[in-house]
């Protein structure tokens, strides 16, 4: 567990005042507060240390607590039960931090350890009566999963989830399942479930919204020729006549060949098939004379 | 739309302490929309996300009507932006090769 510079974090030394704590906290909060700063992780988790650093330094008790004990956290423990049995009471008086949920844990282990529990009162009542927190949530799908509609069950905070993931869910979107975030308290209700898909690439198609990519290989003899060719699509084989002289590079339309269309059952986009015409290597002597023989007839 | 859906305004402002006077103002903004029935304005569930948030602008940070305003005009310009950052590099992908 690492050690925490509550001071380094809202930029001051040990010797500021609860004046200078509260605008530096406030300074930093508007910068890096979760609704300004929508999607930027990165954001989120500065901000959580900032509403940490406020939450110890701005209650004169805890701050004290930190500054005896900070370094040394593990005698915290020691420190709770020292004071216990002098029967001094804790303050109920947790400063000014703001509220809102962004995303499940606020505090770090550093600060659970030291004080134990995360910093429940946080929200201010007028938050934590109504509405249950939203939780966020990545999701990592194969091209080939997100192809086809299927069922998953994913754990969110130790609570198994089951959904419904619709054919055709693009990379980087988000869906949302309401009421399975947290719980609502006194009777509000819960939280949504925000789950954002990222869709790995896959190695023999390319996906641009709802149109597949791909590569076919065909020898030179079916190029200059014409013939058959057989390509690979995400429901099987497609045998694919291909006129002589086709050229390397030809690009070929394979209509509704594609990926599905997110939430239209039935309807899907295109697949584009490029040819690679490949040259034969490694001639026998017999080809060789055959190919020159060939050239010579221009 | 379903009653079960809505929620008194009134009552909404009392769990979280705040003056009717403010979601009204919200509302003059376009910000939120009420649903009227009986005289009496109601607030879609679906809009409680986007309310909280608002609340959080205003007495989290300080923020006043006219600055919430512009923020949320501009929240909206950056989120439409990622959502556009993130099809273009999904388009990106086509001429990336995998390895």
């Amino acid at each position: 567990m690492e050690y925490i510079d509550y001071y380094k974090v809202l930029g001051l030394d040990k010797n500021a005042s609860a004046e200078d704590i509260r605008k530096a906290y406030r300074k930093l909060a508007r910068k890096l507060h979760p609704d300004l700063n929508p999607n930027d992780k990165e954001a989120h988790k500065k901000f959580q240390q900032v509403n940490e650093a406020n939450e110890v330094l701005s209650d004169p008790e805890k701050r004290k607590k930190y500054d005896q004990y900070g370094k040394d956290w593990q005698h915290a423990d020691q420190f709770e039960k020292m004071r216990q049995q002098q029967g001094r009471h804790q303050s109920t008086n947790r400063g000014e931090t703001f509220s809102g949920d962004f995303g499940g844990d606020d505090f770090s282990d550093f600060f659970s350890s030291l004080f134990g529990g995360g910093g429940g009162s946080r929200a201010r009542s007028r938050e934590s009566k109504f509405r249950g927190q939203d939780f966020q949530a990545e999701l990592y799908l194969s091209l080939r999963d997100a192809y086809t509609t299927h069922q998953k069950t994913i754990t969110i905070n130790g609570k198994n989830i089951r959904l419904t993931i619709p054919a055709g869910v693009e990379n980087g979107q988000k869906i949302k399942l309401k009421g399975q975030g947290g719980a609502g308290v006194n009777g509000g209700p819960n939280g949504d479930l925000y789950i954002t898909f990222q869709i790995n690439d896959d190695a023999h198609f390319k996906r641009a919204g709802n149109d597949l990519y791909s590569t076919a290989e065909i020898d030179l003899y079916t190029a200059v020729l014409g013939g058959e060719a057989t390509v690979d699509t995400f429901n099987g084989k497609v045998k694919l006549k291909l006129a002589p002289g086709t050229q390397n590079g030809t690009k070929v339309r394979l209509k509704g060949k594609g990926f599905p269309v997110y939430k239209q059952e039935g309807q899907f986009g295109d697949l584009y098939i490029t040819y690679q015409v490949k040259i034969p290597v490694h001639l026998s002597e017999k080809e060789k004379q055959l190919f020159t023989e060939l050239s010579k007839l221009k | 739309m379903q009653e079960e859906n809505l929620i008194p305004a009134n009552e909404f402002c009392l769990h979280h302490n705040i003056e009717v006077s403010f979601i009204n103002s919200l509302q003059d903004y376009g910000l939120i929309e009420f649903t009227i029935i009986d005289d009496n304005p109601f607030i879609a569930a679906s809009q409680l996300t986007e309310l909280e948030k608002l609340l959080r602008l205003r007495y989290d940070l300080d923020i006043n009507l006219e600055g919430i305003d512009v923020i949320i005009d501009l929240l909206k310009r950056l989120e439409s932006m990622q959502e556009e950052m993130a099809i273009l590099k999904n388009r990106l992908r086509l001429y990336e090769t995998n390895e």
